[in-house]
């Protein structure tokens, strides 16, 4: 556990007075509440920080004990037991603008947590979490159970959600404070990479092999697409590089039922190797007839 | 609208522990819709998360009407941009290999 000087979190000299750590707390609160930097992680850690912080400086009992004890803090218990044989005062604050979040262990262990005194009701903190999906995963809407915070919950998952997508549940983060009310849960998707198929939008792109006959003389040819094998004609004299699109086997579009984008196949003609006698010569036959 | 898909202004204002006329407020300012039934108030709830964030926003940071729009307005913008980036990212990363 490591000190924590709060002087420094809210930015301001160990002077400075009542008025300075209010107009310093109310300044890096607007800059980091998590009302404003919904996604960003650290900037919630610096809330909570923040508020740790205005919670002992902005309380004269607490700084006191805090600028008494400093980085020798681990002797506060000692001072905690000789304060309880004094009359207890009472030193809420009508303006409490903290809540969100735990206190840091270096908190609790100097000043107990700060139990009892808050009667303003807050809201709890919003969790985060990442779920991994493979793209199949996207073609259609599923259920999927999620551990968060030890809490088992089952969430809908829509087909066609993107990489980096980011869903909101609401209720599921942290519980409020006082009886208010929780925080919410932010779920952000990332999608595996599939080793065939890239996801552009909706659509997807794959390549195939043909062979060189298939290619100068048509045929079939057997795709592989997300949702199974698909058997395709392959027209005569179909150059290396040409684009043939299978409408509605891309990935569903996100809650749009019924609709899907495409998938875009890019033919690579595969050359022979190891030919035989009879084969160069007609090679070369044909060569000849340029 | 069903009143089930409703909450009163009235229990919103009790379990956040502000005065009605916050809501009222936000009414005339025309930050949020309410609904009158009979004489009673009532918050749609579809509106509740975006409500629940303002006063979250003027009561712990006192910000006051003017600046909680300014900010709602650009907090919904911020939303879209980062879909957009995140939908870009994943366009170019398709180039990039």
């Amino acid at each position: 556990m490591e000190f924590i000087d709060y002087y420094k979190i809210l930015e301001i000299d160990k002077n400075a007075g009542a008025d300075d750590i209010k107009k310093a707390y109310r300044k890096l609160a607007r800059k980091f509440h998590p009302d404003l930097n919904p996604t960003d992680k650290e900037a919630h850690k610096k809330f909570q920080q923040i508020n740790e912080a205005n919670e002992v400086l902005s309380d004269p009992e607490k700084r006191k004990k805090y600028d008494q004890y400093g980085k020798d803090w681990q002797h506060a218990e000692h001072f905690e037991k000789q304060q309880q044989q004094r009359p207890r005062q009472e030193h809420y604050r009508a303006e409490d603008f903290s809540g969100q979040g735990d206190f840091s262990s270096f908190f609790e262990s100097m000043f107990g947590g700060g139990q009892g005194q808050r009667r303003t009701k807050f809201r709890g903190q919003d969790f985060n979490a990442e779920l991994h999906l493979q793209l199949t995963d996207t073609l259609t809407t599923h259920q999927q159970t999620l551990a968060v915070n030890g809490k088992n919950i089952r969430i809908t998952i829509p087909a066609g959600i993107e990489n980096g997508q980011v869903i909101k549940l609401k209720g599921y983060g942290a519980p409020g404070v006082n009886g208010g009310p929780s925080g919410d849960l932010y779920i952000t998707f990332a999608i595996s990479d599939h080793p065939k198929f890239k996801r552009v939008g909706n659509d997807l792109f794959t390549t195939a092999a043909i062979d060189l006959y298939t290619a100068v003389l048509g045929g079939d040819v057997v795709v592989e697409t997300l949702s199974g094998k698909v058997k395709m004609k392959v027209n005569p004299e179909t150059q290396p590089g040409t684009r043939v699109r299978l409408k509605g086997k891309g990935v569903p579009v996100y809650k749009q039922e019924g609709k899907s984008g495409d998938l875009y196949i890019t033919y690579e003609v595969t050359l022979p190797t190891n030919l035989t006698e009879k084969q160069k010569d007609l090679f070369t036959e044909l060569s000849k007839l340029k | 609208m069903q009143e089930e898909d409703m909450v009163p202004a009235n229990e919103f204002c009790i379990h956040h522990n502000i005065e009605l006329s916050f809501i009222h407020a936000l009414q005339d300012y025309g930050m949020i819709e309410t609904v009158r039934v009979e004489e009673k108030i009532f918050l749609p709830l579809s509106q509740l998360g975006r409500l629940e964030r303002i006063v979250r926003l003027h009561f712990e940071l006192d910000i006051n009407l003017e600046g909680i729009e300014t900010i709602t307005h650009l907090l919904e913008r911020m939303e879209v941009m980062q879909e957009n980036i995140a939908r870009l990212k994943n366009r170019l990363k398709a180039y990039e290999e």
